[in-house]
């Protein structure tokens, strides 16, 4: 068990001696990108503020990057690197078709909403 | 004579059964079926929150000035600071227990324990954290009017910081004086036993418009987020008019009803998305003092095995990949 750790990231780019040093790097990794995600929270830089398929910029790059850390927590800390393929798609594609599919009809519902108070006939606030 | 068969005669083979195609214990593999449940629910109530910010997206409120608060650091304005402390310290907890998971495939007790005990430390630091977060969020800052149609009115003044006008926010506080007051508060020991009310705001509404009239710098600010991606700031006419008109409630503070920050909405999922997280803490440090307790009583020496902590470590890093999501989808987009 000990020795079946996989202790490569970015596709074999580096590469660890050991799980232990793998663990530290992986820390190092999150740290940057959670210090990334606060400075621009921060400062909201203008040349991100522009909306790209119906979101912000920032937005867009602080949910991907939220995404690259969910990866590397499960795939490193939960040791999803080191399962069987089988289990490996059998958790992580079931999760994420049924939460893009339960998000997307959701924020579609939500938009339709809005528009209705926009632009329809109802009034909510007298 | 045998009536039933007991030997198929297809032992050994593939199809005999027995087989492991997953490779994984079955302990582990319920940690993630459930894993994979609870990660529905969480983004079940994420999305939830997505379709209300969605529903109204043009009045919700901005994180950046609801988060600014620091422990000890007063009255200064420092957004995402301290929660992003808080996402450190539940990443750092995260790589102990990954260490002790570690420790335990080479069967050092002593490491184990150790590791299993920063763990539960960073465990309960976050909590701690997340207790503060929600006082200090029901306690409120600067107090604002409730019109009759629900909506929020919020008031401020023009700065100027470094050469630029700023709409700094203003507290009840600073231009509201409270009169004496005919209306008390009605306890439940003076009628109807069971007929009570929360505590009464320090102002009425006519104080605060009084408060308004007499400070001509004072502007009331909507919620209405303009092209620039800022709340509207009415003028001093328009001010005046909207409280006098309809100005129905002082609010102070947030719980479930109302919201000084704006949307109740924003309060009422703020509450359960991260009460809900909380409470996934509260029950993973719980479960890892558990297992650190068999730790160092040798249960898992004896076993041959620490697959145990591997098991709880895969609920603790899930509750840390769930903070990450809260953290992203309430205090950053």
């Amino acid at each position: 068990m000990a020795d079946a750790h996989k202790l490569e990231i970015f596709k074999g780019l580096i590469k660890f001696k050991s799980n232990t040093q793998k663990i530290w790097g992986v820390l190092i990794l999150l740290s940057i990108i959670t210090a990334v995600e606060v400075v621009l929270g921060i400062y909201k830089p203008d040349a991100l503020m522009t909306s790209v398929l119906g979101m912000k910029l920032l937005n867009w790059i602080f949910i991907i990057l939220t995404i690259v850390k969910a990866y590397y927590i499960t795939w490193d800390f939960m040791h999803m690197r080191d399962e069987a393929p089988g289990l490996r798609r059998a958790v992580v594609w079931t999760a994420i078709f049924l939460i893009c599919y339960l998000v997307f009809i959701l924020l579609v519902e939500g938009g339709y909403v809005e528009s209705v108070y926009a632009s329809g006939y109802i009034k909510r606030d007298f | 004579m045998n009536t039933t068969v007991v030997n198929t005669g297809t032992e050994g083979k593939q199809w005999g059964g027995g087989n492991e195609p997953l490779k994984s214990s079955y302990g582990k593999m319920m940690m993630w079926f459930f894993i994979v449940s609870d990660a529905l629910t969480f983004s079940g109530f994420l999305a939830a929150y997505g379709f209300s910010r969605f529903k109204f997206i043009d009045s919700w409120p901005i994180a950046d000035e609801v988060f600014t608060h620091v422990p000890f650091l007063h009255g200064q304005e420092l957004p995402m600071i301290y929660v992003a402390f808080m996402t450190f310290v539940l990443i750092m907890s995260s790589v102990t227990m990954v260490l002790a998971v570690d420790a335990g495939h080479h069967m050092k007790k002593a490491k184990v324990t150790f590791y299993m005990f920063l763990t539960i430390i960073g465990g309960l630091i976050f909590v701690g954290s997340q207790a503060w977060e929600w006082a200090t969020f029901i306690q409120g800052d600067y107090g604002a009017i409730q019109t009759k149609g629900g909506n929020i009115l919020q008031f401020g003044e023009y700065k100027t910081v470094n050469g630029e006008e700023v709409f700094k926010r203003v507290a009840l506080a600073d231009f509201v004086t409270a009169e004496q007051k005919m209306r008390t508060e009605h306890e439940n020991k003076n009628g109807l036993w069971f007929v009570g009310e929360s505590s009464l705001p320090t102002y009425t509404v006519d104080e605060v418009l009084k408060g308004l009239k007499s400070h001509s710098n004072v502007l009331v600010r909507t919620q209405i987020i303009n092209e620039e991606g800022h709340k509207t700031v009415l003028s001093r006419e328009e001010s005046i008019k909207q409280i006098a008109n309809n100005g129905k409630a002082v609010v102070e503070g947030a719980n479930l009803q109302v919201n000084e920050y704006g949307s109740p909405l924003f309060a009422d999922f703020f509450f359960f998305i991260t009460g809900f997280h909380g409470f996934h803490v509260f029950s993973g440090v719980v479960l890892n003092i558990i297992i650190f307790f068999n730790v160092i009583l040798g249960t898992y020496e004896r076993r041959g095995s620490y697959e145990m902590v591997e098991k709880v470590g895969l609920y603790w890093h899930f509750v840390d990949l769930v903070w990450v999501f809260v953290f992203t989808f309430f205090y950053l987009v």
